[in-house]
């Protein structure tokens, strides 16, 4: 009689013990989590963590994103936005365009704008603080959530002053949070391989932990699916999951399923639907003090974020507006889920569709 | 777990028929990872070894012409409309050539209700294509061409079958099983053979010793209980012949079609439905993915939803991407996406017998390729 316990490789039963006690999690376990071919064992005790934080309900919010630039020098590998010689054509958004971005949208109840852009080297301290400024101009009641940590630093840089005086500058124009893109694979040996003009793991470490003794909530992302190891993938959760314990101030986790088209990697096959089913269970059952876990459906497909809500995800992103990062070369599809949709979507998997803020305080549910 | 999917646990660990209640009451169960490892143990009380199989064949749409007018079907022209085509006989071989330059050795042939073409035209074909290609199974003609064969050539549908089976049709494929219940198959296909007549010829051709797959076409306007009684009919036809070989099932895919619906099936529906045919056909050996209507991510996740078999490498497909869905996936993709799951993909051929290593065709992945993924290490 096999065990009731919905759990077909019986080396996850002690971690499944772990689980129902609380307990945490050690580097071990993330790797047997990686490496056991019971993608529904795992799943299932995701869903346990992911139901004791949030029972039924599948978040999902209203916003806009808004990529200001596709300059960029840091010429990272896995990446097709920035714009390089002969690729797609270099853009700044002049504050006129991001007011007309945003009027686009005026009829759409957003609650959130968020944005991030390319590392431009030209552009001076006043255009992030004009930037948000416009924003909250055109969009007064909404949560400008914007820059990842990479672009905070650069933004520090030229505005040549402290890294306190600059968040408190930013909190003045509008910024009410922080992204969590950018960060990559917290791994050295990646960031020689693939980002190493970009900040490395300590200072992407160090520059988050400013950002949340200044008192900024933040995300956190791990992008998955190009040279990078199940251990580095653990080891990356190990280190953002002692942050927490030391600031508490990421508010959601959310893997990234790399897409190689036009990329340095494209020789690459794109990460399947159980690698992305995965790492969304993994980061639940490892990410133990993160509250939120999200499965981010333009990197996903809307598909594997759906079964995601049952394999740890809380989290769905929103309508999302303006989206260029991913945005298909070929057909310049832009791609857009609108409220019926996501609603529908989240529901169709039995889960409560709730609305929310940036913030996860309740729009409507 | 919920009491009422305990009891449905307790019947599958141990070994017993599940009813249409209990179907219902898997298919109100939301849990997917609960219902995934459910169907995964039937799967491997069948299948022992983590081993996911594929076939390497090809579609040939020997004629589009078809007069039957189903309001799912984007593919078929009527006999005077400008698009119709009857391939020459030239251009088949040539596309069997082509298969069998790259390691294949099955072709699944189909078609429209052509009523021009009778007994001895497919006699004629099948019969070319043996003595050019001795080694290439032929997997064709749906139960709605066999039976208007028959019927435009003034025969019994079994001396039909032993023409067509003598000429060098081997098997039969599931095609055209659409829904098995006449309430909805009324509506989406009034001029097609009835429930009881499809089950019929399968039934003659199991007992002829012929044998084949079963399909279910879902996601239009049939309901969940339509679906279960499908099911059970395959289940019951196959306890008294035992001459399917594996079932598969597909979401209806509705551009360029007559018929309306309010919305597509989704990913997550079809990840369902894999689960209830692998538990509901405890009878029915092989259970395969879809990852023409599903992509390959869905089509992947299946393999943990009881499929236990990846289809067919198809080289081309007229039928469904002429409803507006067309995902393609090569052997070298097929293989991929077998291991990246923890399965060693193997071939197969028809009846589902062991055909050797896909690194051994003539296109054989590159360890490379093959290799990557969360658990190659």
């Amino acid at each position: 009689m096999p065990t009731r316990i919905p759990i077909r490789d019986e080396r996850l039963l002690p971690l499944h013990a772990k689980v129902l006690e609380g307990d945490r999690l050690s580097w071990d376990d993330g790797l047997l989590l990686y490496e056991s071919h019971d993608l529904n064992g795992v799943g299932y005790m995701a869903n346990i963590v992911r139901e004791r934080k949030h029972g039924s309900k599948a978040y999902w919010v209203r916003n806009q994103h808004l990529n200001y630039t596709n300059v960029c020098n840091k010429f990272c590998r896995f990446c097709s936005f920035y714009a390089k010689k002969g690729g797609p054509v270099a853009y700044t958004l002049s504050m006129a365009e991001v007011e007309e971005r945003l009027r686009a949208h005026l009829d759409i109840p957003i609650t959130e704008v968020h944005i991030v852009g390319g590392i431009h080297p030209r552009l001076p301290y006043s255009y992030y603080l004009d930037l948000l400024q416009t924003v909250r101009g055109v969009r007064p009641d909404a949560h400008i959530k914007a820059f990842t940590m990479i672009e905070l630093q650069q933004i520090q840089l030229v505005a040549n002053k402290p890294m306190d005086e600059v968040l408190s500058d930013l909190r003045d124009a509008g910024l009410g949070s922080l992204p969590g893109g950018g960060v990559e694979v917290l791994s050295d040996r990646l960031h020689v391989e693939l980002f190493d003009r970009k900040l490395d793991g300590e200072e992407w470490l160090e520059t988050a932990r400013a950002a949340h003794r200044a008192g900024f909530r933040s995300n956190v992302t791990m992008l998955y699916g190009h040279l990078e190891r199940p251990v580095e993938r653990v080891e990356h959760m190990v280190k953002i999951r002692e942050l927490q314990d030391e600031t508490g101030g990421f508010l959601t986790f959310i893997p990234l399923s790399f897409h190689p088209e036009n990329t340095d990697l494209d020789h690459i096959p794109p990460p399947t639907g159980q690698d992305d089913l995965r790492n969304i269970a993994v980061g639940r059952l490892m990410l133990d003090n993160v509250d939120h876990i999200k499965s981010f459906w333009i990197m996903n497909t809307a598909p594997i974020t759906q079964v995601a809500l049952w394999y740890g995800a809380d989290d769905t992103d929103g309508t999302i507006q303006e989206y260029e990062i991913t945005r298909d070369a070929e057909t310049n599809t832009r791609q857009v889920l609108t409220r019926a949709q996501l609603v529908e979507m989240i529901a169709e998997a039995g889960r409560d569709p709730v609305e929310r803020d940036t913030m996860y305080n309740v729009i409507a549910a | 777990m919920t009491p009422d999917m305990e009891l449905i646990a307790d019947k599958v660990y141990d070994g017993a028929r599940l009813t249409f209640d209990d179907a219902m009451t898997v298919w109100a169960c939301p849990d997917l990872p609960l219902l995934g490892h459910l169907a995964q143990h039937v799967r491997f009380r069948k299948h022992p070894k983590r081993v996911v199989t594929f076939i390497v064949s090809r579609n040939i749409n020997y004629t589009n012409v078809c007069w039957v007018q189903c309001k799912f079907c984007a593919f078929y022209r009527l006999p005077k409309s400008d698009e119709a085509y009857l391939l020459p006989h030239e251009e088949i071989f040539a596309k069997i050539q082509a298969l069998v330059d790259v390691g294949g050795y099955e072709i699944l042939i189909q078609g429209g209700l052509n009523p021009k073409l009778r007994v001895d035209y497919f006699e004629d074909l099948f019969g070319s294509i043996r003595a050019r290609f001795p080694s290439v199974h032929i997997h064709g003609l749906s139960v709605s061409e066999i039976l208007y064969i028959a019927k435009l050539s003034k025969l019994s549908l079994e001396d039909t079958l032993v023409r067509l089976r003598e000429s060098g049709m081997a098997t039969i494929p599931g095609a055209g099983g659409e829904i098995l219940d006449d309430e909805p198959r009324d509506i989406i296909a009034p001029y097609k053979d009835s429930t009881e007549e499809w089950l019929h010829v399968m039934r003659v051709a199991h007992g002829l010793g012929m044998r084949s797959t079963a399909t279910m076409m879902y996601g239009h306007v049939e309901s969940i209980e339509h679906r279960i009684k499908h099911l059970m009919r395959v289940r019951e036809l196959q306890d008294e012949t035992g001459g399917f070989t594996a079932f598969a099932a597909w979401s209806f895919q509705p551009d360029g079609t007559d018929l309306v619906i309010e919305k597509r099936s989704s990913g997550l529906e079809h990840l369902k439905m894999m689960a209830l045919c692998r538990l509901m056909l405890d009878n029915v050996d092989g259970l395969q993915a879809s990852w023409v209507t599903q992509g390959p991510k869905i089509a992947q996740a299946s393999l943990e939803y009881g499929v236990n078999d990846f289809g067919q490498t198809m080289m081309e497909e007229n039928v469904v991407s002429a409803a507006g869905t067309s995902h393609f996936v090569n052997a070298e993709e097929i293989c991929r996406l077998i291991r990246n799951a923890g399965y060693t993909p193997r071939l197969r051929n028809a009846y589902y017998d062991d055909m050797g290593d896909p690194d051994d065709l003539p296109t054989a992945p590159t360890a490379a390729t093959a290799e990557k993924g969360a658990d190659n290490e």
